[in-house]
């Protein structure tokens, strides 16, 4: 099956069976590697990608399912080598140990702060519960967000 | 550093290295029994077995997994010791047709009595190894038990005790469970065999193929990938995948590529090591503990792998951090028909410490004090002797963690206050204290003589080559700032050399909280030698810079390479196990504040209180970083991480049913970094502190649901199912489900 894709800004068209699962095109044909697959079945998170703005396992989803719809991978988030202020936070604040759940994690925070400016403990927690990370104890992954959070609120609103 | 790749997605991992042409993707035929003899393999006729590439013992040069013994093959041949033992390898470059090939391979073995748990082990009417199934014995003693005839000596001073009180305390399988499964990419050309891949000891793969492979040295390249977590689980086994990889690879002459899937990651590959422990004690009335007796039997697993050093270990940590005139420490290790247990965080001791917690818990129960208070009074300090009579001599930091952690969680007052009951949630809160020895055991790192060099490179750089492993630890940026203090540079100006066995020397394993504390030292003695000879040749006008580039230009290169060598003072005698364990330990005290709903016995942590000794924090925020996933990998064994087993089987090896913690499983930590620094540790005296918070977790938080319910739990895992028996049949009596 013919399937167009908008990935990180760029049109894409891939000739697939639609069984075929998402992560397989991107990290195959699409040669987009910072997906991982941690576990195959939805629960590890490491595969977090966005989906028309909602963040979803990649493993689970059938390239079938994507035919116009708009994919970010974590390769989408930063403009070339300029880190976003999330990806600076999250290597600044030790919110990225061994770096193999980062790829998804930053896609669950990105899609929670395009949807809340000020999210709360509570709310960042909840935003990353699919996604696990066996380094941190999620400690310095939250604050991370929220200084990201800090820091996409400064830039918008300049300095005061 | 390292973590602009990781935030951009552009760090490569095993899986994301680019396919080369003609590669294969390999796989593993296991057995489906846990003990057997093989009789024969069957390769189905009705198969195309075109394109693929089967290995089989036969094809192994030596068949052996180089370790301590010689016990475990690199395939099974004749004999099967665990229902995941590996018995033919299969290659082909399309992976559909790789999973037919597998299931077209008939095993035929004939099945014999499996020993599957650590009792019927120990009553031996089924020998699966040696005499009695009994791999390895240690004894330590101490006073009165430094006897021939020890056993009475201790029973004698424990009865001359006012108070004794005696328990049984067991403890669990645990997965390592990091999140990048093992992968190894292998291939052979002129220049010998190369693997890459996750792994965080490049010289143990090196060793493992000189045996099996019978190669030189410079025929063998072993190279490390960005590697996505170990916690041990990728210390030894890697030799094993690295080793399947390379015999694929020879075979068909192509590259191949290794990587397990979760399923058979959980499954075959080293787990945290059972362990049951009995213990009696005796103390004064007053809580001045005086006598200790104790028992720990650990579950090697299906072969030696590095138990021998586990249980060492974790018989050296069986006293806590506490001072016992008299000891008698006893250690045992016992083959099972279950995959082979291996390294995991802590190694050995996260298994006795809880044990000897709960004892004082109890002890504690017994006298009508707070455990805390009691744990407090008889914590070491310096000057006092260990149970292998070490003479403690500074760095001793046990009563400042016990007392920060105490005032920062209020854990006194919330003590006498009792539960807070709310509806139907119970909150309590529970402490443990302990410590953990830094570097390789008594003359470990002697025998180890770890290397590293430091080169200078053009514009003044630095760069680093050394055989320590960064998998997610912080190795790269922790010894760049270590070279940069060394030398009078910016940490920009360090560069850290992949760890390839062809570029790097040997430093010794990335294991056993060594890394920033010994190994860590050298690169700050070759970092300093090599700013020295420049700032020798520095004319008065130069800039480092310049005198760098002229030095390299006269001498062509400029490379220092440093050898460890130990404090001269440390003294160990392996036979009678006495003298320094280890050169310095880290200390801790752990509180946890949980919530128990009191209809389904579901705990939750709120928050938990570290008080860490580290000596000192080279980089605090990935020392916190250290004490928080460690403290949360220990809150996972104690409250759900469980492998549930059936006839050798692995029931739930998949992570939907292995449950780790989640961000909302997850407490608030409050992490106090205490520096009692180290003289010989470098950046001003850093300890060894990787494994340190995996020890004292899981004691804190079954306190804390004892404060909280009344219910005291001595085995692990703290399940809510095992808690309510426990509360049926009453607080004290408990028993295994």
């Amino acid at each position: 099956m013919r399937v167009e894709l908008l990935v990180n800004g760029q049109e894409r068209v891939v000739e697939m069976p639609p069984m075929v699962r998402l992560l397989d095109v991107l990290r195959g044909q699409l040669g987009l590697i910072g997906a991982k697959e941690g576990c195959g079945e939805g629960e590890c998170g490491t595969c977090t990608v966005m989906l028309d703005g909602e963040p979803v396992n990649a493993c689970l989803v059938a390239i079938g399912q994507c035919n116009g719809r708009e994919i970010i991978t974590v390769e989408g988030l930063a403009e070339g080598e300029h880190l976003t202020p999330l990806q600076q936070c999250m290597a600044d604040h030790g919110g990225a140990q061994c770096g193999i759940c980062t790829p998804g994690m930053l896609i669950a925070a990105e899609a929670l702060l395009r949807r809340e400016r000020s999210p709360s403990d509570e709310q960042i927690r909840a935003a990353v519960a699919g996604n696990i990370c066996r380094c941190t104890g999620y400690q310095r992954i939250v604050i991370s967000i929220q200084e990201a959070a800090a820091a996409r609120r400064e830039q918008s609103e300049g300095p005061r | 550093m390292d973590g602009a790749a990781k935030v951009l997605g552009t760090a490569q991992y095993v899986d994301d290295l680019s396919a080369k042409d003609g590669e294969l993707h390999g796989a593993t035929v296991r057995s489906a029994v846990a003990r057997g003899r093989i009789r024969g393999i069957a390769f189905d006729e009705a198969f195309d077995w075109s394109g693929v590439t089967r290995v089989t013992a036969k094809d192994v040069p030596e068949n052996i997994v180089q370790l301590i013994v010689d016990d475990q093959p690199v395939l099974a041949d004749t004999v099967i010791h665990h229902v995941y033992e590996p018995i033919v390898l299969l290659a082909c470059e399309d992976r559909a047709k790789l999973a037919d090939a597998c299931a077209a391979v008939t095993i035929d073995v004939e099945p014999l009595d499996a020993v599957l748990d650590i009792a019927s082990s120990l009553a031996a009417k089924t020998v699966v190894s040696g005499e009695d199934n009994v791999q390895t014995r240690y004894l330590i003693t101490k006073g009165a038990a430094d006897s021939e005839d020890s056993e009475t000596k201790i029973d004698e001073a424990l009865a001359a005790c006012e108070v004794v009180v005696t328990g049984e305390y067991s403890s669990h399988h645990q997965e390592q469970l990091y999140i990048e499964t093992q992968g190894m990419l292998a291939w052979w050309d002129e220049a010998g065999v190369h693997v890459t891949g996750s792994l965080q000891c490049p010289y143990y793969v090196h060793k493992g193929f000189k045996r099996a492979f019978g190669l030189e040295g410079d025929a063998i390249h072993v190279t490390q990938a960005v590697t996505g977590g170990g916690f041990g689980g990728k210390e030894e086994y890697p030799t094993i995948i690295a080793l399947h990889a390379a015999l694929l690879a020879k075979k068909s002459g192509r590259h191949v590529r290794m990587i397990y899937d979760r399923t058979e990651d959980i499954q075959a590959t080293t787990k945290r090591h059972p362990a049951a422990c009995e213990i009696s004690t005796g103390c004064d009335r007053d809580g001045r503990l005086r006598v200790l007796k104790m028992r720990a039997v650990f579950d090697a697993g299906a072969y030696v792998t590095l138990t021998p050093v586990v249980l060492s270990r974790g018989v050296l940590h069986a006293g806590g951090a506490y001072s016992w005139q008299d000891a008698r420490i006893e250690g045992l290790s016992v083959t099972t028909n279950t995959p082979p247990n291996g390294a995991f965080r802590g190694f050995g001791a996260p298994q006795t410490i809880w044990a000897i917690e709960r004892h004082l818990d109890r002890v504690a129960r017994e006298l009508g004090r707070d455990p805390a208070e009691l744990k407090r009074q008889n914590l070491l300090v310096e000057g006092d002797t260990t149970a292998t009579g070490q003479v403690l001599r500074g760095s001793v930091g046990g009563e400042e963690c016990a007392d920060k952690a105490f005032a920062s969680s209020d854990y006194f007052a919330k003590r006498a206050a009792g539960p807070v009951i709310e509806g139907r949630k119970a909150r309590g809160i529970g402490a443990s204290l302990f410590m953990h020895g830094g570097g390789f055991t008594g003359s470990g790192e002697r025998m180890l003589k770890g290397r590293v060099a430091v080169d200078l490179q053009a514009g003044g750089r630095l760069l680093i080559r050394s055989g320590s492993t960064d998998i997610g630890q912080g190795t790269e940026t922790v010894f760049s700032q270590i070279a940069a203090d060394a030398a009078g540079i910016d940490v920009s100006q360090v560069s850290f050399a992949v760890p390839s066995t062809t570029t790097v020397p040997d430093s010794g394993p990335t294991v056993a909280s060594r890394t920033v504390m010994v190994v860590g030292a050298i690169v700050e003695q070759a970092a300093a030698a090599v700013a020295a000879q420049v700032r020798a040749a520095g004319r008065d006008d130069e800039s480092w810079v310049d005198a760098a580039d002229r030095l390299l230009a006269e001498h062509g290169e400029l490379s220092v390479l440093k050898q460890y060598e130990p404090p001269s003072w440390v003294d160990w005698d392996e036979t009678t196990y006495k003298g320094d364990a280890y050169p310095v330990y880290a200390w801790s005290c752990d509180i946890a504040e949980v919530e128990v709903d009191l209809d389904t016995f579901e705990v939750r942590v709120l928050q938990f209180w570290t008080a860490a000794d580290v000596g000192k924090a080279i980089n605090p925020v990935m020392c916190r970083g250290q004490l928080e996933g460690g403290a949360l990998q220990a809150i996972g064994w104690a409250l759900s991480e469980d492998i549930v087993w059936r006839d050798g089987h692995i029931l739930n090896p998949r992570m939907t049913n292995y449950i780790v913690p989640t961000a909302l499983d997850a407490p608030r930590f409050e992490t106090i970094l205490v520096e009692c620094p180290y003289p010989h540790g470098p950046g001003g005296g850093a300890k060894g502190i990787g494994e340190l918070p995996m020890d004292g977790g899981a004691p804190a938080v079954a306190a804390a649901i004892e404060h909280a319910t009344g219910v005291s739990m001595d085995h692990l895992p703290l399940l809510p199912e095992r808690l309510l028996l426990a509360s049926m049949a009453g607080t004290t009596s408990q028993g295994a489900i």
